[in-house]
């Protein structure tokens, strides 16, 4: 069927963002559409809550004296920082919008399995986010996003209980999303649409819900212990008390290990649908990539412990951990592998999604084989602790997830909205953000091999150089990601309208049109393909320039 | 979600009905891994501390506790029983069934605050009331908190149970339920199965310790 | 050697340090080495392949397979070595050593780090010790988890409130290196800093002379054993039926509950603090718990004590 048949029939229904206009009917919406714009407006807001305290952190961190903040402050601020960006933002960055968005409209179905479900996460997630974000602003806490025992029941300032009671209540808000997206990926696939036809964002988007559902109740509980500990002083972690504060640890990183994953797969499946599309050849190794996705959900559950290399564990556990690090790290190389290999005999064009894909490739590429050198338990002696590290799980959630997200953001952008972003400025935004975060944290490594241990507030003159050329970088990526929301916002007025299918992209949401009406389909599609029908001899598709190649149907 | 109309996500009634019962299969998993974490945590006492948890077990009221796990397996029985009768369009039956299951868990609670009154009265409550027996050192202190959050915990989850059995009980006296629609009592029966099962492992934790041997 | 070439190369003190610098080297190397191939391959795909370029495509190949599988087992095998070779560093470097020239018991609290020697000498945020010397360390906390990191000797450890941890370290170049905290804890964790002083035999023994002390640590946890009333049960001469200290430290102990275990520091520590969970088999439950009436460093001296007469060096 052409894409342009769609658009033109006259019997089209109203878009669902035209079909009504009233607060209310945002507010109490059960459209998956409409819960992902209302998700995308919050997580944006937490995004620059949190980016406000990471660009305070590297002001201070100017300065080797450290003098602009008191270290009361300067722990409160990290500990924002880390709080906020993984729970109100990574977590539920690409799965609650992007995949809200378009998990049923891959699937082809009308809707989610429990759309009241979904509209009551939306509630919780604010509902916990703004929770925190106020006992932020009346005192915040010092424990740092890891609440590590005993200090956070016993010699934490700040308020403790209330930061555990808000990470407690979004877990409720990430599993209600998970488990919606479970079940309907189980059970509302359109017809024909078997699993190995599913696209692979809907195979990621699947894969972390498996990891939330399984991982989320270990840390709601772990952090329901310690604020029980901390208001009534019991001893669960307390070693005085006969506890074991290394068990915190345990529960802790069995939840925030597979956590990483909950972070990152999404953002792999987002980047296998860019380039595949702006390589106009089918993914190399689809299969694989599946197994890929899968296989890192489940072995990230055993690699926890090496978050704990050094902290006293026995030795026979640490080896452990460290060959199942190890053995994560081959499905990631497989997914890298794939990509690249998928640009071979391809038909490349570099739109910005395709920019922030490539991008994404090469972070995470940085990012991972770091991770194999901290996997090295000789290494990790060494670099355990220190900026080595938060350079190394910058580049995974940021240089990756991040530049993943914003490159999902504007491969659908004509989607979601019938606009078309102005594709110069988006490049630009790209390029920036790239050149910005290894400007950033490039450095990082530097100042981690020397030895400067994460959380100071203040430092040795001697690693200046490397502090200064970090913040520098920072104030890039500033520009980088402030950008999008300007001429994003710009375009919801302005940007020229989209077709159904700009890209001349294959995939069930670009059957339908653009902004998608409220039951997404106008008829149930009938999948009898694998995805990913591309071509690379045949570059016959439409710009979004408006350059036409060749006789457009998809 | 347990609304009788179809929603427009939905094919047939047949879907609709699988869908709620895998969600709740889903998120029977999770709250697996929510109890489970907590046992984990005794688990790992139990066995650094043996001798204590022993001495901190023997405290435990194991008649009470008996006489709940008693009347929880009938709870779960007359659940089932109540799916059969809807089945089968024994529309009293049901109702009498629904509202016997909801009468039993309210007992259970009845039982559970009793004990807790005797727990109190017996100096169990760690750090707010607590007085070491001979022989007792911290960690029994840790068993008792273990006691109390587990069994308030899933004392929460049986009271929820209990308010979604008696809403059934109030749809089925309107006649809601047919052979043909009888997906919320099958996935409030999932989770009234699992509440009872947790107490079964619960149970195994707290009662018969230091009861056993000489 | 690699602190000459290299700029910013941290400086490298230590045994640990020369062996974890090889393997990171040879890691960045490999590493570095992976990244350009990758990165190469992008380019090349990405300039050679480029819209409207004229080289020439194929249909996609069916038997991807063939390539997974390789670059699959050759990752594996790769990141395989790389494990075995960290592991072994790994053990190496952090098992207590059997044999050791000196010991050094080590205390964090916030913020600062308390040292004591065995010969009572006692530091804070400065640690001294002899070059070309293994150095046991028996690490503690009084508070919370703090880190004993030494970057010139690539070593940390942590220090972990309620229990004792051991390692060991062999400086091989005299000289003042920095000592950091690398485990967040708390307000003033960014100077829980000091230094290590690495310094020749002779300069060393100087050093412990100049101190001016004149009880040993084992003297100290001599006293202190008498004054919270040890020596009444423990003692030999004691009516009290308990367990005998002499040449306990070391050997294998069997207890009530059927375990068997050496008694090594992490034993001694718990026997003193919780007592229930460690009685020894054949001996009534009598022993009462210090926990929270004893200070870790209070701990350590009773430990050095106990140590003593295992040793043959009783005070």
């Amino acid at each position: 069927m052409s894409a342009l048949d769609i658009s033109a029939a006259a019997d089209i229904p109203p878009s669902y963002l035209g079909e009504e206009h009233s607060l209310s009917s945002w507010l109490f919406t059960r459209d998956h559409k409409r819960i992902a714009i209302l998700f995308f407006i919050s997580i944006t807001f937490f995004f620059f809550i949190g980016g406000f305290a990471a660009a305070l952190i590297r002001l201070q961190l100017l300065n080797p004296a450290g003098t602009l903040f008191q270290p009361e402050i300067y722990n409160r601020l990290f500990t924002m920082h880390g709080i906020v960006m993984v729970w109100f933002f990574l977590i539920p960055s690409i799965p609650a919008t992007l995949g809200n968005f378009l998990l049923p409209l891959q699937i082809g179905a009308r809707d989610l399995a429990f759309p009241r479900l979904n509209l009551f996460s939306w509630y919780l997630f604010n509902f916990s986010g703004l929770w925190a974000v106020y006992f932020i602003f009346i005192g915040g806490n010092d424990t740092g996003w890891t609440f590590y025992e005993p200090y956070s029941s016993n010699f934490a300032n700040g308020h403790v209980i209330a930061a555990a009671v808000a990470v407690f209540i979004n877990g409720f808000s990430t599993i209600a999303t998970a488990l919606n997206f479970v079940v309907s990926t189980h059970r509302l696939r359109a017809p024909g649409m078997t699993w190995f036809r599913l696209p692979l964002f809907v195979w990621a988007i699947y894969a972390t819900s498996i990891v939330m559902l399984l991982a989320t109740p270990v840390l709601a509980m772990t952090l329901a212990l310690v604020a029980i500990e901390r208001f009534w002083g019991i001893g669960i972690f307390n070693p005085v008390l006969g506890g074991d504060p290394l068990l915190f640890q345990h529960m802790f990183w069995f939840y925030s290990h597979p956590a990483v994953y909950i972070m990152i797969l999404p953002a792999m499946g987002v980047v296998s649908e860019l380039v595949t599309c702006f390589a106009r050849r089918p993914v190399f190794g689809y299969k694989g990539m599946c197994y890929a996705l899968i296989s890192i959900a489940v072995i990230g559950f055993f690699v926890w412990g090496h978050h704990m290399f050094t902290a006293g564990i026995s030795l026979a556990s640490a080896v452990f951990f460290s060959l199942m690090s190890f053995i994560v790290a081959v499905p990631s190389a497989i997914k890298v592998f794939n990509w690249t290999a998928t640009l071979h005999n391809a038909q490349i064009s570099f739109d910005a999604p395709m920019l922030y894909a490539l991008g994404f490739v090469g972070l995470f590429t940085i990012g991972g084989l770091t991770g194999l050198i901290l996997a090295t338990l000789s290494a990790d002696i060494h670099l355990q602790d220190t900026y080595f590290v938060i350079a190394h799980f910058h580049f995974i959630m940021v240089g990756g997830t991040v530049s993943a997200y914003f490159g999902g953001l504007h491969y659908w952008w004509p989607k979601i909205t019938g606009r078309r972003y102005p594709e110069m400025w988006a490049r630009y935004a790209a390029i920036l953000t790239f050149v910005g975060f290894n400007f950033t944290f490039l450095p990082q490594f530097i100042l981690g091999y020397l030895g400067m241990p994460r959380r100071y507030y203040t430092y040795a003159p001697d690693l200046q150089t490397w502090n200064v050329l970090s913040s520098a970088g920072a104030s890039i990526l500033a520009i980088a990601y402030a950008l999008p929301l300007i001429y994003l916002t710009w375009s919801l007025f302005y940007g020229r309208r989209a077709g159904p299918n700009p890209w001349g992209a294959t995939g069930l949401e670009w059957r339908t049109s653009s902004p998608p009406p409220k039951e997404n389909f106008t008829r149930t599609p009938l999948v009898t393909e694998m995805p990913y029908r591309y071509d690379p001899r045949d570059d016959s598709y439409t710009t979004q320039d408006g350059v036409h190649f060749g006789e457009a149907d998809v | 979600m347990f609304s009788g109309r179809l929603q427009e996500q939905y094919t047939d009634s047949a879907q609709q009905s699988e869908t709620a019962q895998l969600g709740m299969w889903v998120f029977i998993a999770t709250e697996i891994m929510f109890f489970g974490a907590l046992i984990f945590t005794y688990m790992i006492y139990r066995v650094a501390y043996p001798e204590q948890f022993s001495l901190a077990g023997h405290d435990s009221f194991i008649l009470l506790g008996s006489i709940n796990q008693a009347l929880l397996i009938t709870s779960s029985l007359t659940m089932v029983l109540a799916v059969r009768a809807a089945k089968a369009d024994q529309q009293r039956a049901l109702v009498l069934l629904l509202a016997a299951t909801a009468a039993l868990g309210l007992t259970f609670l009845g039982v559970k605050g009793y004990e807790y009154a005797k727990d109190v009265a017996a100096h169990s409550v760690p750090v707010i009331d607590y007085v070491f027996k001979p022989g007792e050192h911290r960690p029994t202190e840790i068993f008792w908190c273990f006691y109390f959050i587990s069994t308030g915990l899933h004392a929460i989850h049986l009271s929820v149970g209990i308010v979604l059995v008696l809403m059934l009980t109030v749809r089925a006296a309107q006649g809601a339920f047919s052979p043909g629609y009888d997906a919320p009592l099958e996935v409030i029966g999932l989770y009234w199965s699992f509440v009872d099962t947790v107490w079964f492992f619960l149970f195994a934790c707290i009662y018969p310790l230091g009861r056993a041997g000489p | 050697m690699s602190q000459v070439w290299l700029p910013f190369w941290p400086k490298n003190a230590a045994l640990s340090a020369s062996l974890i610098d090889r393997i990171d080297i040879a890691e960045f190397c490999l590493v570095l080495l992976i990244l350009c191939f990758v990165f190469a391959m992008m380019l090349v795909f990405c300039i050679k392949y480029r819209r409207g370029s004229g080289a020439a495509r194929h249909a996609a190949s069916a038997k991807s397979w063939r390539w997974e599988i390789g670059w699959t087992s050759g990752t594996l095998a790769a990141f395989l070595v790389l494990f075995v070779i960290g592991a072994k560093a790994y053990l190496f470097l952090y098992k207590p050593p059997a044999r050791y020239q000196l010991e050094l018991y080590v205390v964090g609290k916030q913020w600062m780090w308390k040292i004591e020697h065995p010969g009572g000498q006692r530091e804070i945020d400065a640690v001294h010790i002899p070059v070309n010397r293994v150095v046991k360390v028996i690490l503690a906390s009084q508070d919370v988890i703090h880190s004993f990191y030494i970057p010139a000797f690539r070593l940390k450890h942590d220090a972990v409130p309620g229990q004792f941890e051991t390692f060991w370290l062999e400086a091989d170049r005299t000289g003042s290196y920095p000592l950091e905290c690398s485990e967040f804890c708390g307000v003033e964790h960014a100077h829980m800093i000091g230094s290590v002083t690495v310094m020749s035999d002779a300069a060393y023994a100087r050093w412990l002379g100049d101190q001016g002390v004149s009880e040993s640590l084992a003297q100290q946890g001599f006293a202190l054993f008498r004054r919270y009333g040890c020596s009444g049960c423990h003692d030999a001469a004691s009516t009290v039926h308990a367990p005998s200290l002499d040449g306990l430290f070391g050997s294998v102990v069997h207890l009530a509950d059927g375990r068997a275990m050496i008694a090594d520091e992490r034993y001694i520590r718990d026997c003193i603090l919780i007592p229930a969970t460690q009685r020894v088999a054949g001996y009534p439950p009598i022993m009462p718990s210090f926990q929270g009436q004893l200070s870790e460093e209070d701990l350590l001296r009773i430990l050095a004590y106990v140590k003593s007469l295992s040793t043959g060096s009783p005070p």
